[in-house]
């Protein structure tokens, strides 16, 4: 097997695998910039993947092969309504952030799991008929090379999510929102003294962040697992956080570490057939995602700093 | 209303809130509360099978919840008490069956501490990135739940087991399964486990309410200047606080690999017990003995809810979203608490 061979196996199961992590560490960013810990990408990325896999199973005949893209607008939906959850506790209720994230956690995957028994009769869904199929991208792909690593028989979100990665960049460090999102994280008490509504921007900033993490989850479900069970969604969101963490809390070094962690998973399970990998124990690939992640906070490997007021509860009038 | 009264209210609150929202799920889902409810009960209470069950399941939610409490007591958050329940499953499990000819009084406390020595090395990673380079505990501890997952699961195949999914049974000599709880609650899994979990909670106890460094550690979770200006080694208080919750952690383990299942196994995903550890601590205020109520609450839940199924038709899913819920009703305790004293001043008007 040759350079060639293990590339165009190898490049588009990475992008498939760092797909779902790229949206979700997105949604992180819009939450954690604005000073809000979110612990439950998880569970946000659980209900995008429940609604999406019952949407589209509902719905195939409706829509055709449009139907996982309508479905990712249903899961965005479904993942903004259960952060909205969080987003009361954390801000209004003061809540702690973390503790409020793991009951989202838990809230997602026992809501769900009752909800797909109470539709279903069973455990799990069916398998979804439409799904993110393979592709060629139009044009691309007849490049020579390039074409046939990247752009032939792969699939369009990884595509979408780094086209999305970049907005959100543009978004996030050249608009006026994002100045603002950014300063309610930084500092809380200056940007309302400078007229910016702390509460709204926080509640804007966990809202989206539960948007994109429904996206992923949707994402996720419909291109790999394509059906809904108890271990769809097993650590996908919390690997999420960590390539937030890992890429310094910035949109487009989280889509880095997404991709690399991507590379990572997907060199785990396929690692086996290709050769010069097949010697690597697994496990090593399986835990270096969250032993570099460790380390990046270590500084180690570059310091990674949080935005300063994450975590804390923004109290009018305190100091 | 009193401050004392105020902290025992909310839980007592939450808990109701969370039944009455359970009630709403049913309703809206076309299921019957009534009979969710009394199938829960009797799931609880109906045999004395179920009522070892719970007392079973009891046990680790103790450890897990002590786990959780202690640490946040010294101003620590203890996510990983899954990992470090995890490698101590598998380090009590390895210890039962790499002896084979010791004599009980041994062998069962070597797996046991084995098991407190595992989780307390999981904790004392964070508590070390966190002294020495003020790294979040919240982020490290999850990294290391993964890590441990992995790992153990990687241990079991490759290094305990070839290639298998499953270890062997422990040695009798290892184990806490007890013929007599046995006999007396018709052969549910109770074994001598929960002396050890109660045993932890006075151990707690004492510790922190009773001891100088329990003093030291408390108040370096209320105030770290004010521990560092009085001449304390906030640094050595963080360490040692997240080591004695990873040893908790880690006993919680022993509990599930030396007396519930007698073996570790290959583990798709979390236990959940760890995570549900924090439901515990956090309900039970974060106290040693309020941590007992807690997860006789929750243990009973968890273990009624399996009759739901059976009885009611109703999925046993139900019991964690109520538990999701009291989670989120306990820590949105401001909102309860502010809640609470504009009505007792109507009250006095």
């Amino acid at each position: 097997m040759g350079l060639m061979d293990i590339l165009v196996i190898l490049i588009p199961s990475t992008l498939l695998w760092a797909s779902p992590l790229i949206f979700t560490a997105l949604g992180g960013a819009f939450s954690e910039r604005s000073g809000i810990v979110n612990i439950g990408l998880e569970g946000l990325m659980v209900i995008g993947a429940f609604s999406s896999i019952v949407f589209n199973i509902t719905f195939a005949d409706t829509f055709g092969s449009a139907t996982p893209w309508v479905a990712l607008l249903v899961a965005m939906v479904m993942g903004g309504l259960l952060a909205v959850l969080h987003a009361v506790a954390s801000i209004t209720f003061r809540a702690d952030q973390v503790v409020s994230g793991v009951a989202i956690n838990l809230l997602a995957i026992g809501l769900t799991l009752f909800l797909v028994k109470r539709i279903y009769g069973k455990g799990q869904t069916d398998i979804i008929s439409e799904g993110f199929g393979k592709v060629d991208v139009p044009l691309l792909h007849k490049i020579p090379v390039i074409g046939d690593i990247f752009f032939s028989n792969t699939y369009w979100p990884p595509f979408v999510a780094i086209l999305v990665s970049v907005i959100v960049w543009y978004v996030m460090f050249k608009t006026p929102f994002g100045l603002r999102l950014r300063s309610v994280g930084e500092h809380p008490m200056a940007a309302d003294t400078m007229g910016i509504n702390v509460t709204r921007m926080r509640y804007i900033g966990v809202i989206i962040s539960g948007a994109f993490a429904g996206v992923g989850g949707g994402v996720y479900a419909q291109s790999i697992s394509s059906d809904f069970s108890h271990a769809t969604i097993s650590g996908q969101g919390f690997m999420a956080l960590a390539a937030l963490i890992f890429g310094k809390w910035h949109p487009l070094g989280a889509m880095g570490a997404a991709l690399f962690f991507g590379f990572a998973q997907s060199l785990s399970i396929i690692g086996s057939s290709i050769p010069l990998f097949e010697n690597i124990p697994s496990v090593y690939l399986l835990i270096a995602p969250y032993v570099l992640t460790i380390l990046a906070l270590t500084g180690f490997i570059g310091r990674a700093d949080a935005p300063k007021a994450l975590g804390t509860p923004y109290v009018k009038g305190s100091r | 209303m009193s401050n004392r009264i105020t902290n025992i209210l909310i839980p007592v609150i939450s808990v109701l809130l969370g039944i009455i929202v359970g009630t709403i799920i049913m309703l809206v889902s076309g299921y019957d509360p009534v009979a969710g409810y009394s199938a829960l009960w009797q799931g609880i209470f109906g045999e004395i099978y179920y009522v070892g069950e719970t007392i079973r399941q009891v046990t680790p939610y103790i450890l897990a919840g002590l786990a959780v409490a202690f640490a946040f007591r010294t101003g620590l958050f203890n996510i990983g008490v899954e990992g470090q329940l995890i490698v101590g499953w598998m380090a009590a499990v390895w210890v039962g069956i790499a002896f084979e000819d010791l004599p009980k009084i041994i062998h069962l406390p070597m797996a046991i501490i084995a098991a407190a020595l595992a989780g307390a090395i999981w904790g004392f990673i964070p508590g070390l990135l966190k002294a020495k380079y003020r790294v979040h505990e919240v982020i490290v501890t999850i990294m290391m739940n993964y890590i441990a997952l992995h790992v153990t699961n990687s241990i079991i195949r490759d290094v305990l087991t070839e290639r298998s999914d499953r270890t062997d049974y422990i040695a009798d000599s290892a184990s806490l399964t007890s013929p007599f709880f046995e006999s007396i609650t018709d052969y549910s899994r109770l074994h001598w486990g929960i002396f050890i979990a109660l045993a932890c909670v006075f151990i707690m106890w004492f510790l922190l309410e009773k001891t100088t460094r329990g003093y030291e550690l408390r108040s370096v979770g209320f105030n770290q200047h004010a521990s560092q200006y009085a001449g304390m080694n906030v640094n050595g208080n963080i360490i040692l606080s997240m080591v004695i919750s990873g040893a908790f952690a880690g006993l919680a383990g022993a509990m599930e690999g030396l007396g519930t299942f007698g073996y570790a196994s290959i583990k798709g995903g979390f236990t959940g017990v760890g995570f549900d550890g924090i439901a515990v601590a956090l309900l039970g205020g974060n106290v040693a003995i309020g941590v007992v109520f807690a997860a006789l609450l929750f243990g009973g839940l968890k273990v009624g809810a399996l009759n739901m199924p059976l009885e009611a038709g109703i999925p046993h899913e139900l019991v964690d979203i109520i538990i999701a819920l009291i989670i989120f009703f306990v820590a949105s305790g401001y909102m309860i608490r502010y809640l609470i004293q504009r009505f007792s001043k109507k009250g006095v008007k």
